[in-house]
């Protein structure tokens, strides 16, 4: 029972950590007051150069790069659409997640002729398994060996990662001056503008920032948790992410509670799957992957506490003239 | 020099045609990135779209579905209302127009199967946009998110009734049983052909003929009733609306119920016209399209019959288009349409200024 429980748990931490990313990466937009559905697309596009340029130069490294790069490309022209020329956040992101669907499949299909995919990614091309000092020897110590070897160890660097990015965006965004400035453009930007900041220029800097997060999290799901590219691999993780953002109410730790909280029900839909349990029966699978949108609905609805965001988010700032 | 107008045609038709151009252009750019000649594509892409009766048939089968959705998601945008769940609309209106088909398909003749199976879409659709539409109203949630969340909650939900309810005993895949031919949507063809007019085999139904139907209705009820200036009153200025005595969360659920059904009656061409059968995904990105034709429609039913004739015709012209060229996949036809939402929807602003500047310089000299 326990051991299951520690595998639940591992599962947990592998799938949490592309949803961790991509929702910092939103709390990053979104509290400079830009909304940002196109989560998924840059996490789709991130995947799909992470496994390129992986599988073309056979490092993981440069893979991640590439994600970057590509993620922040689709950032900025987000950023170029919602600031610059005041259009539409929904529009654009919704823009950005079609283009993304279908030009992975399209280079995809035209530079590996494998149908859409890239080739599986072997050795180097993948990040490996980091084995935490003395998870080996201590594997066999009760109860805290088996959670040190099994569930702390024996994960790759984004993972890692990702957990870090927790404090660091806290610390960011609630203790530095760049923070400071962040969230006063999403509260109330016409204040920030008359301190003389450039609002433009703060919003576009945490855009970037979103893109480098998401990138990171789409490497994570070709490099690390698949070897290759699939079409359509983010498979809704991106809104999974803006669903626990809005569950975590825009703040780093609850929004990684949240992650954890919906990736945990996704690993136990994978256990109970054809599973009978004592006195219930079996539990539809569906009805436990469904469980994050419909939390998620349901805060927003106000019945569990209340989901507020930034003020002005969404908004386009127009500097006042004269 | 402040009383100068741009001259309307220039801001229904020169700024969108020009924004389009641009995507067009964008698009010429992946084709020559993948070392494919743009033109000898779009040579393809018409005359699989246009060049044949069968072609053309598909053409229009495909637009039926994007009329819907494009109508579903214009008349939430003239509320000043985002709908991006006509994906799930559609869906669980599929479900509406199939359970009527199983339901009656044995004990009534089709002339009563087809008004309940529209209604039955209709309601189904609307029914799963009135959640959401009834959170934003009275509780303030945000129905872009909600509408998000509730394309997710639909697909599972669908995958839960096909595997455990509806399936077909003995088939692997989640398909339920083939209705019976009295519930079948006439196809065109069939309908024509007493007449000598043949136009090839394709699945094209009474289902486009219901559409260009809605499209009527749409312009009658958004310009033509007191209901429909309500309505956009509120999406231009929802405080003057509101000081003028309308209900903005009433109109609000209202139109998303209408959106709702729009979409839902995806399901009477999907489901009735082609499929005779309910099954899975059957809506194949239709409710995501449909913010594609919306937007380049202008939110006006002729806009949008055009926009969804051109995406119908990308459509059935992008798999010409694969056939003929193998290292091209259908998928392309997406990344034509995220670029019209790209530059007709969030980059509109982009020229614009530009453009009615240029007009305003010459009415002032």
């Amino acid at each position: 029972m326990f051991e299951t429980l520690i595998l639940i748990l591992d599962a947990t931490l592998r799938v949490s950590t592309p949803l961790i990313l991509a929702a910092l990466a939103g709390l990053f937009s979104e509290r400079s007051g830009i909304v940002d559905i196109g989560l998924e697309g840059k996490l789709l596009g991130g995947a799909f150069a992470a496994a390129a340029a992986a599988s073309v130069f056979g490092s993981a490294w440069i893979g991640l790069l590439f994600a970057i790069a590509a993620s922040v490309s689709l950032a900025l022209i987000h950023g170029f659409a919602c600031i610059t020329h005041r259009g539409d956040h929904i529009v654009s992101g919704v823009a950005i997640n079609t283009i993304v669907a279908g030009l992975t499949v399209t280079l995809g299909l035209d530079w590996f002729s494998q149908g859409g995919q890239t080739p599986s990614l072997t050795g180097a091309e993948r990040f490996t398994p980091i084995t935490l000092p003395f998870a080996d020897q201590l594997a066999d110590v009760p109860v805290l060996g088996l959670i040190y070897s099994e569930l702390l160890s024996g994960h790759n660097i984004l993972v890692y990662g990702a957990f870090l990015m927790v404090p660091l965006t806290y610390w960011i965004v609630f203790k530095t001056r760049f923070g400071l400035r962040l969230r006063a453009v999403g509260e109330n930007p016409h204040a920030v503008d008359t301190a003389g900041i450039s609002v433009a220029w703060v919003r576009y800097r945490a855009v970037i920032i979103c893109g480098v997060l998401c990138g990171i999290a789409g490497a994570y799901l070709s490099t690390a948790h698949n070897a290759g590219f699939l079409k359509d691999m983010s498979a809704g993780k991106g809104y999974m992410a803006l669903a626990a953002l809005i569950f975590g109410k825009w703040k780093p730790v609850p929004v990684l509670l949240a992650c954890l909280l919906f990736g945990f029900l996704d690993a136990v839909a994978v256990r109970l799957q054809g599973v009978s349990l004592p006195g219930i029966g079996e539990v539809p699978v569906q009805a436990i992957e469904v469980l994050p949108y419909v939390l998620t609905v349901l805060l927003l609805a106000g019945f569990i506490g209340k989901a507020v965001g930034p003020k002005a988010i969404g908004k386009p700032y127009v500097k006042e003239r004269a | 020099m402040s009383q100068a107008k741009v001259p309307v045609w220039v801001n229904v038709g020169l700024i969108p045609l020009f924004n389009i151009s641009l995507a067009f252009l964008a698009s010429a750019l992946v084709f020559w990135a993948i070392g494919e000649n743009p033109i000898e594509a779009a040579g393809y892409l018409l005359y699989g779209a246009f060049g044949y009766d069968e072609g053309i048939g598909y053409t229009l089968y495909y637009a039926t579905n994007l009329i819907f959705t494009g109508l579903a998601v214009s008349v939430a945008f003239k509320a000043g209302l985002f709908n991006i769940g006509g994906e799930g609309q559609a869906y669980i209106g599929g479900l509406g127009v199939g359970l009527v088909c199983l339901w009656f398909d044995s004990s009534l003749p089709l002339l009563l199967i087809v008004p309940l199976a529209i209604v039955g879409g209709a309601l189904f659709g609307a029914a799963w946009a009135y959640i959401p539409a009834y959170l934003q109203a009275r509780r303030g949630s945000h129905i872009v998110i909600t509408t998000i969340m509730f394309n997710f909650i639909a697909s599972s939900l669908m995958v839960y009734l096909m595997v455990n309810w509806l399936k077909q005993e003995g088939l692997m895949s989640p398909i339920s049983r083939t209705f019976e031919e009295s519930a079948w949507l006439p196809y065109l063809h069939d309908l024509l052909a007493p007449f000598g007019i043949d136009i090839g085999d394709s699945p094209l139904n009474l289902a486009f003929v219901l559409a260009l139907v809605c499209c009527v209705l749409y312009w009658g009820l958004v310009w033509h009733t007191r209901w429909g200036y309500q309505l956009r009153t509120v999406g231009t200025n929802p405080t003057a609306a509101q000081y003028a005595g309308i209900d903005n969360a009433k109109v609000t659920i209202w139109v998303m119920l209408i959106s709702g059904g729009l979409a839902g009656l995806v399901g009477v061409n999907e489901i009735m016209g082609v499929n005779h059968s309910l099954l899975l995904n059957f809506t194949a990105g239709y409710g995501f399209a449909g913010i594609a034709v919306a937007l380049m429609g202008r939110n006006h039913p002729v806009g949008i019959i055009l926009a969804a004739l051109l995406f119908g015709a990308l459509y059935q012209g992008g798999g010409e288009l694969a056939f003929e060229i193998p290292t091209i996949t259908p998928e392309i036809v997406v990344v034509i349409q995220g670029l019209v939402i790209l530059f007709s929807g969030a980059l509109e602003n982009m020229f614009k200024d530009k453009i009615e500047g240029l007009f305003l310089r010459r009415a002032a000299a």
